[in-house]
């Protein structure tokens, strides 16, 4: 096989886990570079990815046609309710208005959008050109919100104004506008915000019900089925518990500071992780044991359930190796543990925009030999994938078609899910389709199971 | 509703840099190169894989805050020299996005210095560069732009010889095999650009190919100024823009100018073309393929005549699937397209001179808000367009044809034909099915048997 090197400037985000190699000092956080082909979006996707779910507001992205065409009906986040998130709003600009000003064309689109969806408030997203031309959009969403009555809010999403990061950021200074503007006299002491969860497929509908079962109140879901009500209202809750390493946490740390709600953070995926989130929430509230009670209960009942079902699986894929390359670092952890329970080994382990400590806790975690990647690219992930000879590849939209290439099984890990893999009935969905791809009988004609080409 | 209408919702086009990604992924060993942020590469990749289900890399200069302010020179070198490095590319098709054009970046004058700087470096990759501000036009605007761009930077005078140049416009890899096919049945040699049938579409891999084997290699597209003509698909694209129109003003190289062959007259006109140009009479193959279509057309008239239909999508394959449908008996109530060249009117009443009076409206620079209210009015039978008009299929109850590109909601989009009688009797096939599928479904006593 044809030797593929790693580029100048990329050697510090690769590391190999090897006893006695060399001391472990990834470099992370650094904007990609130029010309590697990251599999990282902008600035305005990180944005988009957070407030997406919100069901009832407008999402109006000023800018030209490509932001709003590109992230339209994209996602599998479902709502109970209104539905305004699967549409695609945008100020189209032409030529014309980047010479003179968007912000006519912006006020004129809100308007003419708020008088027709009458939505709970709006986000306007801001994209390269306006950080550019220079449009000032929080004085037209002002002036809009003034005029409407509801909260129109600026979203700085400038697409090279950082990373993806930069994006869930700006997505949390806007939601943070909404927090404590709504009505909290009724909100038990024992209730909680769900943050980062978006509620793929129903993923937070799973979640809120062993929530409420163990009889905790939950004021809102934020962003999976998020209704701008109840983010309104989040402020009254007792605790945030935060998934996802990224998205959400700035969020919940201004919560903190401004009202004295303390987070934890958590992981839905996988049984290990799914019945930590239930018991550390239960910690939470001492002064009812019976909350822990049940919390014990239904880890005893679910898994009670699910083990046995997943024993005809680990029996077909133990000694199986998986390669991981997902957004948050964070959703790593989980997917370590989860494909470890049925007996799979991971060769490679990988995410977007993973930090120092989430990457020392993956050496920790991996295996000898485990690459260890930040903010990779196709090029990167073939050769260890063939190096490594993994049997299935966990990632997004952009990485499975490397897999497939290459005759590799392929699990989807990512925004555009429509199956939950969430919770408990989420692990089983999760362990299937793995067994589905990794055993499906297709790959003995891919030419590296000796197939012709 | 019924007031005036600002903001685009629920876009009929995608942006222009999308095009000329396309488009340079038809080139052999070329890697599409974004000069802009990070985001354009990644969401165009995201979303051209959800329909074509194959790797498609494409570079990114990666612009921070610091290279909008002060330009993209710096990030444009670097990534190029990144791209050579890990890619071995032998082209690098650079595009421009709304950032950089906005800063006013001289693309061109960068690359100079950059192969300036790199004569030294043997194994260079050739750039062509594409001007597609994401402000102007749309996709398939930057895509003609990267096809020009592309005969542009390669074509050289030569030796006249016998060869025809064929620019098919954004036709799915499928309909770029079997247009091969035509000309190899000619016996014209050719050069057929861009060529993703491929790349776009190729077989599986035993290791890593940093970029997929097939597409129209550069020293072709040299050739092409010495070629004895070029076909170019595509109703509204005018010479200025085009690059067969390019290479008629600078090398003399005649232009033939088509709609996209779909339907019987304009397959024929397409293949009374090369007659002409081969000086051979059209292989028995296409005779008998032309004889099947106007079988089938008789076997299925009654179940589509005066149905009626709404059509939208690119502009040329808008007004082909027109031409195609009048020629079927259906009524193309509405001609829809994101796009706004200006011409669509025009073009529509060469093929169908009284537009008013056949009950055919146009109408160009829409979105699917404004095609949706003209559904509920007009009523259409059918709808004939991408795989984004399926909220308002399923809202509407109307079925959906689903042609052209994206299809994200089913299997096999880019194998799918439109073009000449074997492409005209597939897309027949699947029209007269849908309406039988959908009498079969209305029907309260569901005859197998239709």
């Amino acid at each position: 096989m044809e030797q593929i090197g790693i580029l100048e400037g990329r050697e510090k985000q690769i590391f190999e886990k090897k006893d006695g190699g060399q001391a472990f000092d990834i470099s992370c956080e650094t904007t990609s570079l130029s010309g590697s082909v990251s599999q990282r979006a902008c600035v305005f996707c990180g944005s988009r990815v957070v407030l997406y779910p919100v069901a009832d507001a407008l999402h109006l992205v000023h800018g030209p046609i490509g932001c709003a065409a590109y992230t339209w009906d994209i996602r599998g986040a479902v709502s109970s309710g209104p539905e305004l998130h699967r549409l695609s709003f945008s100020t189209d600009l032409r030529e014309m208005d980047v010479i003179y000003g968007g912000e006519k064309k912006l006020y004129a689109s809100l308007i003419e959008l708020i008088e027709k969806f009458s939505p709970k408030a709006a986000f306007i997203y801001s994209t390269c050109i306006i950080g550019l031309i220079g449009d000032d959009i929080d004085a037209v969403c002002r002036k809009v919100a003034k005029e409407t009555g509801i909260p129109v809010l600026p979203v700085h999403s400038e697409g090279f104004k950082g990373t993806k990061k930069d994006g869930y950021k700006a997505a949390c200074t806007a939601l943070m506008k909404l927090v404590g503007t709504g009505p909290i006299e009724d909100i038990s002491p024992y209730s909680i915000n769900i943050l980062g969860e978006f509620n793929l497929a129903g993923e937070a509908w799973i979640i809120r019900k062993y929530y409420e079962e163990m009889g905790i109140e939950v004021v809102s879901t934020m962003t999976g089925d998020g209704r701008v009500g109840a983010v309104r209202r989040a402020h009254g809750a007792t605790l945030n518990v935060v998934q996802c390493s990224g998205s959400m946490t700035s969020l919940a740390k201004d919560m903190e500071a401004k009202y004295g709600i303390p987070y934890i953070r958590v992981s839905y995926f996988g049984i290990e992780d799914m019945s930590a989130a239930l018991y550390d929430v239960a910690k939470h509230f001492p002064d009812r044991p019976e909350i822990m009670e049940k919390a014990k209960e239904i880890v005893s009942r679910e898994v009670r359930n699910l083990y046995p079902k997943l024993q005809k699986f680990k029996a077909a894929l133990s000694g199986k190796k998986a390669a991981i390359y997902v957004g948050g670092a964070f959703k790593t952890f989980s997917l370590i543990k989860a494909l470890r329970s049925v007996g799979m080994s991971v060769v490679l382990a990988g995410s977007q925009t993973g930090n120092k400590e989430d990457y020392l806790a993956l050496k920790e975690m991996c295996d000898e030999g485990t690459v260890i990647v930040d903010d990779s690219n196709p090029v990167e992930l073939s050769k260890f994938i063939l190096e490594k000879e993994a049997d299935l590849l966990i990632g997004g939209v952009k990485e499975r078609p490397i897999a497939f290439k290459l005759g590799v099984g392929f699990c989807d890990h990512n925004h555009e899910r429509k199956i939950p893999l969430a919770g408990f009935e989420g692990m089983y969905n999760f362990i299937l389709e793995v067994y589905q791809s990794v055993m499906s009988p297709v790959w003995q004609f891919a030419p590296r199971k000796g197939g012709s080409l | 509703m019924k007031h005036a209408k600002t903001a685009t919702q629920n876009a009929c086009k995608l942006c222009n840099p999308l095009g000329a990604c396309l488009a340079f992924r038809g080139i052999e060993k070329c890697v599409p190169f974004l000069h802009g942020s990070q985001g354009c590469a990644t969401y165009i990749r995201r979303y051209l894989i959800s329909h074509y289900k194959e790797p498609i890399d494409i570079a990114s200069s990666n612009f921070n805050e610091e290279t909008a302010v002060f330009g993209g020179s710096h990030n444009l070198k670097l990534g190029l020299k990144n791209v050579t490095q890990q890619y071995l590319p032998e082209v690098i098709g650079i595009a421009t996005t709304c950032l950089s054009e906005t800063i006013g970046d001289d693309v061109k004058g960068i690359l100079r210095e950059y192969m300036k700087e790199s004569i030294s470096r043997t194994g260079e990759p050739i750039l062509i560069h594409a001007s597609t501000p994401s402000y102007q036009g749309s996709h398939i605007d930057g895509f003609h732009a990267a096809v020009r761009a592309a005969v542009e930077t390669l074509a050289e005078k030569g030796v006249p010889r016998n060869l025809l140049n064929l620019f098919p416009n954004m036709v799915s890899p499928a309909d770029l095999r079997h247009l091969q096919e035509i000309l190899d049945d000619f016996q014209l040699p050719s050069m057929i650009l861009p060529d993703y049938s491929k790349t776009l579409d190729g077989g599986p891999w035993a290791e890593y190919h940093r970029i997929p084997p097939g597409g129209t290699p550069a020293a072709a597209i040299a050739t092409s100024a010495s070629a004895i003509g070029s076909i170019e698909f595509g109703s509204t694209l005018e010479a200025s823009k085009s690059a067969a129109g390019w290479l008629e003003s600078k090398f003399g190289v005649p232009r033939y100018h088509l709609p996209l062959p779909i339907g019987i007259r304009e397959s024929d006109r397409f293949f009374g073309l090369l007659e002409a140009i081969s000086q051979k009479p059209r292989p028995e193959k296409y005779d008998d393929e032309r004889r099947r279509l106007v079988d089938a057309y008789s076997d299925g008239h009654k179940y589509v005549f005066d149905k009626a239909a709404i059509v939208y999508g690119e502009e040329d394959l808008v007004i082909s699937m027109t031409a195609f449908l009048q020629e079927i008996g259906i009524r193309p109530v509405l001609c829809a397209s994101g796009g706004k060249s200006g011409l669509m009117r025009k073009k529509l009443e060469a093929l169908i001179p009284d537009l008013d009076g056949e009950g055919i409206k146009v109408r160009d620079g829409v979105d699917f808000a404004d095609i949706e209210d003209e559904a509920a009015l007009l009523r259409p039978d059918l709808l004939i367009g991408n795989s984004k008009g399926y909220t308002m299929s399923r809202k509407s109850g109307i079925p959906l044809i689903r042609i052209g590109f994206p299809i994200h909601d089913r299997f096999g989009g880019q194998r799918h034909h439109h073009l000449g009688y074997r492409g005209t009797l597939e897309l027949f096939d699947r029209i007269v099915n849908t309406v039988i599928e959908t009498r079969q479904d209305d029907s309260e006593i569901g005859y197998t048997y239709m």
